[in-house]
């Protein structure tokens, strides 16, 4: 077995005395006058309501399939004093979602916010999760990447190298066993690091062959800040636009952009019939 | 050849999407991107849809969705 | 649209025609090229263990051409034979302490307080009886049912499930993911609605919605498992007593799926054209559940839960019923009226005024259906006279059946039709609502409701109408 399964196990065992001396307080659905907002997002089935439910003491539905979560539940934490807000997000391939549930959760990520993004990452998977990993990248550099399912990657013989992702994505990642609660300290201490400013990440971009794109894109998202005033993440609607993406387009011309609608609201069936 | 007609337990490459709208992007989004390895798992008890494994995950398509993705074995 | 964001968009346009259509192509290959270079240095394998044969094997065997089905079907069968077989023995004795002991010692600490008739027939007869028949019709097949279904989805089976159906999906022009929502469904319909958000294409997820219906709720495997058992089960020799009750069960689950298939053929065919539209779904693999976790949790987590919405329920329903019963217009309660007044069209389907009633009553909560129609067939027969002590005899299966047959003049007709009934009828409340919500329309909240109820009335008359041409009755 590798090093990192023994750390894991150590963990494991201590899962319930490590909240003390990390002092989490689960505070379920008391959510006011929280320091920090932390979304968390991810491939579908990774272990994201998993890990929601350990921090908050919550109940959210989980099983074992993909589009278990759909709508965008909320709760709260406090942490060495700081009160933080937890969002569970339904699980998104990508950032370029069609379905109802898949765009709440890109809405949130995008323009909800948040002061540190958790991507869940399934350990089994690692190479289909990298590209919603990316994409968020690209976006945000306060983001923590939690590499759940390990337990299951040990199983089939898979091991990785957390320190070797780590900084080829230049964020924090953390192994987990989400289920039995390995890796919630280092998750939680991950998530005050960022959340405070004390970690630095320098993220991992793409970089693209054409040149006259970063041209293009920096006026776009230029013109679109002063029309959307301080637009969040306007260099990614401006991608988008570039590839001609129809909602984005919509959003623009309807000037829905950027507005996050409140937990459990969504788009109505009508709405989108009309789209 | 497109990717309906890949036999059972045998694995071939892909060679691109033929669709251009939404369907492509989640194809893409899936990880079915030009040069992934691409293995057909098994059928469904009626023959429809087949459940391929593409960069370790398992997803099941319909034909009509088969027959937009070019492999080459 | 303002003069701006014209502008933003025809500068987009024009970049797009310098650079090409195929940027996103390029921007998704970019990523996943570099995902690949990163997993590549990150991850490594050791050998391949059992564990992957072993899920393979599995996949194979569930999902194949000759098991695929039959073993669905087994499955869904042995949950339901263990549900029935296991909850006789406590519900029998949940019973006994609820509706006898408890029972009597409330009513003898009535009179000791001298509490006057009417009071104590209210608190007693009416909210705390329909209380106590929910919780031990209740609560026994939901603590059995719920972690074995919950082991289930744990393992991943539900989308196996789903991958097995979607041909007949597909050829009834609904999305592949509509399966997934019935699975949803069959823990309570309201979650079901809303799950069908991972269903993209408007024109199917409101096929999905309305036919969600079809999926058999919490509420109401409790009144099928229990009509099933006292109906159908005890047709049978004793030993395979719970073994065909639970078949008949799942005959009517399986009725579920083909009316989820052609209403929803019926649907994309007419009013809600359309082919259907492409769809992917993952495969996740099995992965060992927790047992007791998984037991802690479904108890805690979903039995619990339901039984609380279905004693919130039962409690008022319980005091409606006692006062229907109990306030007389002219000669007859207002039970009684609303009884006569529907039983001509309740014995057309099959079915009596009472059911009826008891459907109207139950429109909240489906849970509390078995309950109100034992009150209600109680009071019928002994109308007029104190209730003390008649409840309190019925507290197992053999019981119930004897009521319902001797006071209630039910048949085999009137227990199979309760079990057609129980499927094909309107969404509860909460359900409607949900609707509502998610389509925030009037016509198909209204389809969504009234559809069912139109099936469930045909269906009802259709058996009933045979079996009384082939004089089975
Ligand atoms: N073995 C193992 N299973 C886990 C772990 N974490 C979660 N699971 C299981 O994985 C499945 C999915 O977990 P969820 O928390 O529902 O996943 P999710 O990311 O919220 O899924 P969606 O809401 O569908 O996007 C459940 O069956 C969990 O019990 C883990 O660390 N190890
Ligand atoms: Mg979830």
């Amino acid at each position: 077995m590798s090093a990192h399964a023994e750390t894991l196990n150590q963990c494991g065992s201590c899962a319930s005395s490590c909240h003390h001396t990390a002092q989490l307080t689960k505070l379920g659905l008391k959510i006011r006058n929280w320091d920090y907002t932390v979304a968390l997002a991810g491939n579908p089935n990774t272990g994201k309501s998993t890990i929601f439910n350990q921090l908050t003491g919550l109940h959210q539905h989980v099983g074992n399939w993909a589009g278990k979560t759909v709508t965008r539940a909320e709760g709260a934490f406090t942490l060495n004093g700081k009160k933080y807000k937890l969002v569970d997000l339904p699980g998104t391939y990508s950032l370029l979602s069609t379905s109802v549930d898949e765009e709440i959760a890109r809405d949130f990520v995008l323009f909800g916010q948040p002061d540190v993004t958790v991507i869940v990452a399934d350990a089994t998977r690692l190479e289909r999760n990298l590209n919603l990993v990316l994409q968020v990248l690209e976006i945000t550099d306060r983001a923590v990447v939690a590499l759940n399912l390990i337990d299951e990657a040990e199983r089939n013989n898979l091991t990785v190298d957390e320190r070797a992702l780590a900084r080829d994505l230049g964020v924090p990642v953390v192994p987990m066993a989400a289920r039995r609660g390995a890796g919630v300290k280092e998750l939680l201490n991950a998530i005050e690091m960022v959340a405070s400013g004390q970690f630095s990440a320098r993220p991992h971009r793409i970089k693209y062959a054409d040149e006259r794109l970063e041209t293009a894109v920096e006026t776009l998202a230029e013109q679109l800040r002063v029309e959307f005033d301080n637009l969040p993440n306007a260099r990614w609607v401006a991608l988008r636009l570039l590839e001609g993406d129809e909602n984005i387009i919509n959003a623009i011309e309807t000037r829905t952009l950027g507005k996050v609608k409140e937990a459990g609201a969504f788009p109505s069936l009508v709405e989108s019939e009309a789209r | 050849m497109t990717l309906d007609k890949l036999k059972m337990g045998r694995t071939a490459v892909v060679t691109g999407v033929r669709n251009q709208s939404t369907e492509r992007r989640r194809l893409y989004d899936l990880g079915i991107t030009p040069g992934t390895p691409i293995e057909n798992v098994m059928p469904s008890p009626l023959g429809d849809p087949i459940a391929y494994r593409v960069r370790s995950a398992v997803i099941a398509l319909r034909r009509e969705q088969a027959q937009l993705i070019d492999v080459e074995e | 649209m303002t003069n701006n964001s014209t502008a933003i968009l025809d500068a987009a346009a024009r970049f797009r025609r310098e650079m090409g259509d195929n940027l996103h192509d390029k921007l998704t290959e970019a990523i996943y090229a570099d995902a690949g270079q990163i997993a590549a240095r990150a991850v490594s394998s050791g050998e391949q263990s059992n564990g992957v044969n072993f899920g393979q094997f599995f996949d194979r065997l569930v999902t194949s051409r000759w098991f695929g089905f039959p073993l669905m079907i087994l499955l869904l069968t042995v949950v339901f034979w263990l549900t029935i077989a296991g909850a006789n023995i406590p519900s029998a004795m949940l019973g006994e302490l609820l509706q006898g002991t408890v029972y009597n010692l409330l009513h003898d600490f009535a009179s000791s307080l001298n509490a006057p008739w009417w009071l104590s027939g209210f608190l007693i007869d009416g909210v705390y009886l329909a209380t106590a028949w929910v919780v031990s019709v209740m609560l026994p097949p939901m603590a059995i049912f719920f972690p074995l279904f919950t082991l289930l989805e744990d393992l991943g089976y539900l989308p196996r499930v789903a991958f097995n159906l979607d041909r007949l999906f597909k050829r009834a022009g609904a999305h592949g993911k509509q399966a997934l929502t019935m699975m949803m469904g069959y823990g309570c319909n309201a979650a079901g609605v809303v799950s069908t958000r991972i269903i993209d294409s408007p024109r199917e997820r409101l096929i999905a919605i309305i036919t969600n219906n079809f999926a058999i709720c919490n509420g109401r495997w409790g009144t099928l498992i229990l009509i099933g058992a006292i109906f159908i089960g005890s047709t049978a020799p004793p030993a395979l007593a719970s073994l065909i009750a639970a078949t008949s069960v799942v005959a009517i689950a399986i009725l579920g799926v083909i009316f989820t298939l052609l209403v929803s053929a019926f649907l994309s065919k007419t009013w809600l054209k359309g082919e259907a539209s492409s769809f992917s779904l993952e495969l996740p693999p099995y992965r060992p559940p927790q047992i007791w976790q998984t037991l802690y949790k479904s108890i805690v987590d979903r039995t619990l839960i339901v039984l609380k919405r279905a004693v919130l329920m039962a409690a008022p329903a319980g005091a409606v019923i006692w006062l229907m019963s109990n306030v007389n217009i002219g000669e007859a309660s207002v039970a009684a009226h609303l009884v006569s007044f529907l039983n001509p069209f309740g014995l057309l389907l099959g079915l009596n005024g009472v059911i009826l009633v008891a459907y109207i009553v139950a429109i909240p909560a489906n849970e509390i259906v078995v309950p109100t129609i034992l009150m209600l067939t109680l009071n019928m027969a002994k109308s007029g006279l104190a209730q003390t002590g008649v409840m309190s005899g019925i507290d197992d299966d053999l019981q119930i059946r004897q009521v319902l047959t001797e006071m209630g003049g039910w048949t085999l007709l009137t227990g199979v039709n309760l079990m057609l009934f129980s499927l094909l009828h309107n969404p509860c409340s909460t359900t409607i609502w949900t609707i509502w919500q998610e389509t925030k329309s009037l016509k198909w909240t209204t389809v969504a409701t009234l559809l069912p109820v139109v099936l469930g009335i045909a269906v009802c008359f259709l058996t009933a109408s045979v079996a009384r041409l082939t004089g089975l009755i």
